[in-house]
């Protein structure tokens, strides 16, 4: 009784599930690829619209003084002020609150503390921002902004910035915390071993060696901060239009905000033919500026990953 | 020559047992670690003193009205009849999107690119754009969702609707899921796949009986927590158009209800934030608790159960 010679044929396995595994395979790369066409059809939709709203447009109304889309003044430099503002104020209100979170997380805090405080960021993180820009008009302005700039309007640039710094608050602890702590302790002891305090190695070891990660999480705060949406059409006072301001306690229009205006207004006034469709070239400059940031910050964050 | 570079050696000695003596308290150390926890009380307060506001504005709603009141009534002009019904209907069927069109494909496209992927072009470039999607901002999502659905295909979803606010949110939360399913599989030990094979399975039993198992924790927290985030974003709606004025209940079937209008509760925040501030600023108030609750009640509940997972594993 000698048993039968193996074949390559039953080497192959069974037909069956060879084919079922090709068929699951398929699937996984088909259910990939959605994620191209999202981004083909994002792209393809702001460089169309955007393309055509450019042919039609009178090119110096898009430098005029003052965002009046139904007027046929489209000046950017007004958007462009307003966003730079907001994202300015932030960034000076989360950007030192975050980081030195970070740093009492990853290197003082114990471990029990941590455990309670870390959630309790993540909770502030999971914030919806319509309710922070319900917050920020209706108390951060009143009762913080006004009262340290008593010309302030109840819809101003600085309490827009501050509440969108709310915001990004957690975002920059908790880049910034990854980084840090992807800092290898022994790092830590040699410092400590030639006699610095626990401050000294913080900031003259940890903060330098965790560099890269923190410039990332600033960038990517500051992409976030760019494209908020709803504090700052709450929040910052203009509403359809603005003139070119300068004074960031007064009102003020950003990219995003001018976005969300145009398209609530949309549909009770007709208005010019082509208003509309300003806010596709809108879109495709920030899609644009938070594109370059973030490709930015993705090459620091690689680099921290690569040192350790 | 010497002098110059080394410092005279009366010096080095007193500074070496000044170092030695530590000179009293590190005040220094001291201060710069107060300065640390104040940073980190202030975040902690902002979070105290909004969920303060927010509450305290509110209770003029439950007081006067009840909450039965408030839940069961319907987008109005009136500030004594507005309520939420309407606005947790549309956030319910958006969520019905989410779950239906992001979850499959997000979690498909994160065993892809972490089981099946070699790294070719492909994998690759899908795994870059992924990245790049999930730091696009939510209004350019609303302007796809304007173009795309409200526009190009309007006369299918019937415009302002349901279906391309739903449509569009999914889009919007879909690289999320994949980034989260993708660490959660990540995680899984490489020897539990081995052992897999070992035993002849083929690639897909070893997913569907080791790695989606163990990986199955972290996929439902990062599930709930880009819900959470679909329930709370309000841009692209508000590019897409909701109603925000009346909005009269189809009462059809399904499909009337999915193309008609529809309003969503972070819309319902934004339209009462939006009305002058004296009448209006308790219901703004009291939606917002509504939607904190829903959210904070889903956020902790998902950062409790991967805290618990995490610590069992390790």
């Amino acid at each position: 009784m000698t048993p039968p010679a193996l074949t390559v044929d039953d080497l192959a396995g069974d037909v069956r599930r060879v084919r079922r595994e090709r068929w699951v395979r398929r699937c996984f790369t088909v259910a990939a690829s959605s994620t191209i066409l999202v981004t083909f059809a994002i792209v393809a939709t702001l460089a169309v619209q955007a393309g055509a709203f450019l042919l039609d447009v009178e090119p110096s109304s898009l430098w005029a003084d003052g965002w009046f889309p139904r007027e046929g003044k489209f000046g950017l430099p007004t958007l462009f002020v307003g966003s730079f503002y907001i994202t300015l104020i932030a960034i000076v209100v989360a950007g030192p609150i975050g980081l030195a979170a970070a740093v009492y997380l990853s290197e003082y805090a114990r471990p029990r503390v941590r455990r309670t405080l870390k959630p309790i960021l993540e909770i502030l993180a999971g914030i919806p921002s319509v309710i922070v820009g319900f917050f920020t008009l209706n108390f951060i302005s009143p009762q913080l902004v006004q009262r340290i700039f008593s010309g302030a309007e109840r819809g101003n640039l600085v309490a827009a910035g501050v509440g969108v710094g709310v915001l990004i608050i957690p975002l920059i602890a908790s880049i910034s915390e990854d980084a840090l702590r992807s800092v290898p302790s022994s790092l830590r002891e040699a410092s400590t071993g030639l006699g610095a305090r626990k401050s000294t190695t913080v900031i003259k070891v940890v903060l330098p060696a965790a560099l890269s990660g923190i410039v990332a999480a600033f960038i990517v705060a500051v992409s976030r901060a760019l494209g908020e949406t709803l504090v700052v059409t709450l929040a910052a006072g203009a509403a359809g239009g603005a003139e070119l301001n300068l004074n960031p306690t007064g009102a003020g229009l950003t990219m995003t905000a001018a976005m969300a205006n145009l398209a609530t207004g949309s549909d009770q006034v007709t208005g010019v033919g082509n208003a509309v469709k300003s806010l596709y070239l809108v879109g495709a400059l920030l899609f644009l500026f938070t594109l370059g940031l973030n490709l930015v910050a993705d090459r620091f964050v690689r680099r921290f990953r690569q040192a350790y | 020559m010497a002098s110059i570079l080394t410092p005279p050696r009366e010096a080095v000695d007193r500074e070496v047992a000044a170092a030695i003596s530590g000179g009293g308290r590190d005040a220094r150390g001291l201060a710069f670690q107060t300065l640390l926890l104040m940073a980190m009380l202030m975040a902690l307060g902002v979070l105290v003193w909004l969920l303060y506001s927010v509450i305290d504005g509110a209770v003029p709603v439950f007081s006067e009205r009840s909450l039965g009141d408030f839940l069961s009534g319907r987008l109005s002009g009136s500030p004594t009849r507005f309520g939420v019904a309407q606005g947790i209907v549309g956030s319910f069927w958006i969520l019905v999107f989410v779950a239906v069109f992001s979850f499959p494909l997000g979690v498909a496209s994160a065993i892809y690119l972490e089981e099946y992927a070699s790294d070719n072009w492909f994998s690759r470039g899908v795994s870059v754009l992924v990245r790049n999607l999930a730091g696009v901002p939510a209004v350019v999502y609303g302007l796809l969702g304007l173009f795309l659905f409200k526009g190009l295909l309007g006369s299918l979803t019937g415009g302002s609707s349901l279906i391309s606010a739903g449509l569009t949110m999914a889009i919007l939360v879909l690289p999320v899921v994949i980034i989260t399913s993708a660490e959660a599989i990540r995680a899984v030990p490489q020897p539990l796949r081995e052992g897999g094979y070992g035993l002849g399975a083929t690639r897909w039993e070893v997913i569907r009986t080791q790695v989606l198992p163990y990986a199955a924790p972290g996929i439902l927290t990062g599930t709930v927590l880009s819900f959470a985030r679909a329930l709370g974003e309000a841009a692209p709606l508000l590019i897409i158009g909701t109603a925000t004025g009346l909005l009269t209940s189809s009462g059809g079937s399904v499909m009337e209800t999915l193309r008609g209008k529809y309003t969503a509760m972070p819309m319902l925040v934004y339209v009462a934030t939006k009305r002058p501030a004296e009448k209006w600023l308790p219901l703004a108030s009291a939606a917002a608790l509504v939607l904190l609750v829903v959210l904070l009640v889903a956020n902790t509940a998902a950062i409790l159960a991967r805290n618990h997972f995490e610590k069992r594993r390790s």
